[in-house]
């Protein structure tokens, strides 16, 4: 009995790796894709290597010197306390894709873990169900204010916020592409055959949930960058004076009249952040799903 | 000769344009269809008997695809009238029912709606005179209590009654032909005779042509005149019913006779199949397009095509060895 | 129909139940006593009492969440502190420019992207087409409150055609309201635009390639009565669908938004209540504004009803 699964397995695997090599070409086809894909690893680099292009920390005050507009000195100008505005959006760049990355992840985990189960077993599909309705009714920044307003503003406590918020959806996507696996016979074969609910669960459906998985997963991402901003951008997020590219921009609103510098380069950086994951989560998706491509195709 | 058709395609060429480049579905097909006769149109899915079928009612994406030749009908060529004048021509003159009705009706109008919208669009009708003449055609495709099932949507009927509605809404405007593209492929068998039955009557009263597309012999042993059987965008043998089944010409219409299995065989025998694969459309052999799974191939089969012949009275074939192999 | 309306109904009971529960523990997930947080350091050991005392918070835990949910049932949402006022007075105080962002964002958004949603699907693969695409894709990656600052800066800084920040109500007349409402409007309704377009878009595409479509053609119907009659009722329902789905979206980004313009709106209310450490405020305002979000949605599913038959004969 091990013999005959094991033996499908292996077939399986040797095709997954030419699989994804075709995978990879048509990816690469993708043009718009590709351009997210860019935009993304530019963006990680520009947090990881800015801070060492400039001679300024993020929050080195220079009162002689606030906002001053753009210059060969101070690439993106200074605000309003002085601090090199091009070095507070490094390192605020840093903890927003931190922060970012870290919900995406946490959502990703505890979203499949529950997607998973609940796709499995019937009663806790009800109970899990009706708690993920009933934590999407909240608007997310709403309820993301008020778990940070509770548990504190700093960035752990925002990624907990996030993930809260965005779990629902993401156990949704993959209990409903579980589902799909679960109602194919070979599952039938699997538990007829006395595979553990573990075995089958994790080894043969999670594969199953993964294109889904993927996509969504970036779009938290990009979802985690706009959450952050407007949780910074109120107040309640990563709290001052570290930067992070919403916090920025809530000094920036009080000296809108005078420095736009302040609000624009953040913003160019959000706007390019989550330009750059939606891209790549289409591309991903288009990838990875065939239902949206062949609807691309025909008309009459 | 000509004036006798009612339909007459001469040398129809259908290309799309994909992702891969120009694609030919049908690639040079002729053949006519005379007032008040069935023809059936024969193939393997893919061999082009629906593109020809969506061809004649340009029914085909405008942007991408390319026809080539003529299709004239009542002396007209489809293919050179105006969007506008097609229009016209389109469920008034020449009618088509599809193969699965549900999903050919659409799910959020009642099927009085869609069958009085051909009359209104057609005939001028007004809403009320529309409805009563969709019951009307609703009785007379056989659905029972008309009036109530007018009223009601597509979802509410069954297979059967879905294609019966279908047929209503088809033949509304009294079309001179009817083109059915896989009509009983969705139903029932019990189901499947009914319609074709019903399909044989309405043209008998409706004194229309019908061209019936199909996979099934059963069904051109059924209902058809006339055949022409079409491989791979080409129409490879064109016969009357009877010479089909007596002395098929073509080694693929052999092929296809034989796959039928028949109650008086040897169940220990193994059912025949024609070896091979349908070569894919834009990869096509050069020579005969059979030849790769012909029996009877040799070496001018691989290299030059054959043309469409006429070997005798109305039986064409396109073959170069038709006359070594009807054995 | 009835049936359906039924079902649906009752189905709402266990998810408001949640919401209820969430709503209840948040308060809870305090570290340490939420009385002491509530009054700040300065507080004294009697006034924390005291407070616990108000709040019941030395009753159990069950004893606590059962006597707020039956207080709920009553229409008693809790007791500001700050403002000394019931919680849902407070609320529907500042309901006005929340509800007057989001209707207008709203309507903004449906004119503009459902016929953009249709045209890009009748001409897709077109340079028109990848143009909306491309500006769907920038609409979605700029949040709304980006937006507002950006057009703040463009409309009321450099061209000075609107007041920078600042709320009248719709009473004292309609253009003295609508010209502080536009500005934060239309940031607020680009991003819904984008998003209700695209949807619109592959429904649309979805749709025209259905089977329903070639028959309509083959009746000789005008294509763009196919288009607007055929094929827009059965695109309707993933339309309505993201509607629903992103009220929630809508109602978070009039928070922020009216944050950028100052508009006295249900946002301005959760920053206070969070420095005010006003909890039930809080507490109140997010269930409420959950509870309007699933009152939204079962309006959306009322309107499948109408839209759908198969819905309306309980088939899904």
């Amino acid at each position: 009995m091990e013999i005959n699964t094991k033996g499908v397995e292996h077939i399986g695997s040797e095709l997954k790796s030419e699989k994804f090599k075709l995978l990879f070409r048509r990816f690469l086809f993708n043009k718009l894709a590709v351009v997210g894909t860019v935009i993304v690893i530019l963006l990680c680099l520009f947090s990881i290597v800015g801070p060492f292009m400039t001679k300024y920390g993020p929050l080195d005050i220079d009162p002689m010197n606030r906002l001053q507009p753009p210059s060969a000195d101070h690439w993106f100008g200074t605000d309003n306390f002085g601090r090199d505005l091009f070095s507070r959006v490094v390192h605020g760049g840093r903890v927003s894709l931190v922060v970012g990355f870290s919900a995406a992840l946490l959502t990703a985990i505890i979203g499949m873990i529950i997607g998973l189960y609940s796709s499995y077993y019937r009663i806790l599909d009800h109970v899990l169900m009706r708690i993920c309705d009933g934590l999407i009714a909240f608007p997310d920044i709403l309820l993301a204010i008020a778990i940070t307003a509770i548990l504190g503003p700093n960035p752990f406590n925002v990624v907990i916020a996030i993930t809260i918020v965005k779990v629902p959806a993401m156990a949704r996507i993959v209990r409903s592409a579980a589902l799909v696996v679960k109602e194919q016979t070979y599952i039938e074969a699997l538990k007829a055959q006395g595979a553990s609910s573990w075995r089958i669960i994790w080894v043969h459906m999670a594969p199953n949930t993964i294109s889904p998985f993927l996509v969504q997963m970036t779009y938290v991402f990009a979802l985690s960058i706009i959450l952050e901003a407007g949780l910074s951008f109120l107040g309640a997020g990563v709290p001052a004076p570290n930067p992070s590219w919403g916090n920025i921009l809530y000094d920036g609103k009080a000296v809108i009249f005078r420095a736009w510098w302040m609000t624009l380069f953040p913003s160019i950086f959000i706007t390019l952040a989550v330009l750059g994951l939606n891209l790549l989560g289409d591309g991903l998706r288009d990838l990875l799903d065939p239902h949206t491509s062949k609807a691309n195709k025909k008309l009459k | 000769m000509a004036n006798s058709n009612l339909l007459e395609i001469k040398d129809l060429k259908t290309s799309f344009l994909t992702e891969r480049g120009l694609v030919t579905a049908v690639d040079g097909v002729s053949f006519s269809i005379k007032p008040g006769e069935t023809l059936g149109v024969v193939g393997e899915s893919g061999c082009g008997k629906s593109v020809t079928a969506a061809s004649i009612m340009r029914l085909l994406n405008k942007d991408s695809t390319i026809y080539e030749g003529e299709i004239i009908y009542k002396g007209k060529n489809l293919l050179k009238l105006s969007e506008k004048e097609m229009r016209e021509i389109r469920g008034n003159e020449i009618s088509i029912i599809f193969q699965d009705a549900m999903t050919s009706l659409n799910p959020v109008y009642t099927i009085g709606d869609q069958i009085a919208e051909s009359l209104m669009i057609h005939r001028k009708l007004n809403k009320r005179q529309a409805y009563e003449e969709a019951i009307e055609m609703l009785r007379m495709t056989g659905i029972p209590a008309p009036e109530k099932r007018v009223h009601e949507y597509p979802h509410e009927l069954s297979g059967g009654m879905r294609q019966r509605a279908m047929i209503a809404m088809a033949l509304s405007c009294r079309p001179s032909l009817l083109i059915a593209d896989e009509p009983t492929t969705a139903l029932d068998v019990t189901i499947q005779a009914q319609i074709l039955d019903l399909i044989n009557d309405l043209k008998e009263e409706l004194n229309m042509s019908v061209m019936m597309i199909t996979h099934d012999l059963g069904v051109v042993a059924e209902v058809c005149t006339r055949v022409v059987v079409m491989y791979l965008g080409q129409v490879i043998e064109e016969t009357d019913v009877e010479s089909l089944f007596d002395q098929p010409l073509h080694p693929y219409t052999k092929g296809l006779l034989e796959c039928i299995p028949q109650l008086e065989d040897d169940r220990s025998k193994r059912l025949f199949t024609i070896k091979g694969i349908v070569p894919s459309l834009d990869n096509v052999p050069k020579g005969c397009r059979f030849a790769q799974r012909c029996p009877y191939v040799d070496e001018q089969c691989m290299s030059e095509s054959p043309d469409l012949k006429e070997v005798s009275q109305g039986h064409k074939v396109r073959c170069w060895n038709y006359d070594k192999i009807s054995s | 129909m009835k049936a359906y309306i039924v079902t649906r109904i009752l189905s709402l009971i266990p998810v408001l139940l949640v919401v209820a529960i969430v709503a209840f523990f948040l308060i809870h997930l305090t570290p340490g006593d939420p009385a002491a947080v509530m009054l700040g350091s300065q507080a004294t050991p009697e006034e924390v009492e005291q407070l616990r005392e108000q709040l019941g918070l030395n009753l159990p835990l069950y004893e606590q969440f059962a006597n707020w949910f039956f207080g709920l049932l009553q229409g008693d949402f809790g007791w500001s502190i700050y403002y000394n006022r019931p919680v849902l007075t407070v609320f529907l105080e500042h309901l006005g420019p929340t509800l007057s962002l989001a209707v207008l964002a709203q309507a903004i958004s449906m004119v503009l992207a459902i016929p953009m949603g249709i045209s890009a699907a009748r001409k897709r693969g077109t340079k028109i087409d990848q143009i909306f695409m491309a500006l769907v894709m920038l609409g979605m990656a700029i949040p709304s409150f980006l937006m507002g600052l950006f057009l703040m800066q463009l409309f009321a800084l450099k061209l000075k055609l609107f007041p920078v920040a600042g709320y009248e109500p719709l009473s004292s007349g309609l253009w003295n309201h609508l010209k502080f409402m536009i500005l934060p409007a239309t940031a607020l309704g680009i991003i819904q635009t984008a998003i209700i377009a695209r949807m619109t878009r592959s429904s649309m595409l979805d749709v025209l390639s259905a089977n329903f479509i070639k028959t309509a053609y083959a009746k000789g119907v005008k294509e763009k009565i196919i288009v607007y009659k055929h094929a827009l009722r059965n695109a309707a329902i993933p339309i309505l669908t993201v509607l629903g789905q992103e009220f929630g979206t809508l109602i978070a980004g009039a928070v922020v938004t009216e944050t950028v313009f100052n508009l006295p709106g249900i946002g301005q209310l959760v920053i206070h209540a969070i420095e005010k450490r006003d909890y039930a405020v809080i507490q109140g305002t997010i269930l409420l504004a959950a509870l309007s979000y699933l009152l939204v949605n079962l309006i959306v599913d009322l309107l499948y009803g109408i839209v759908d038959p198969r819905v309306r004969f309980g088939r899904k």
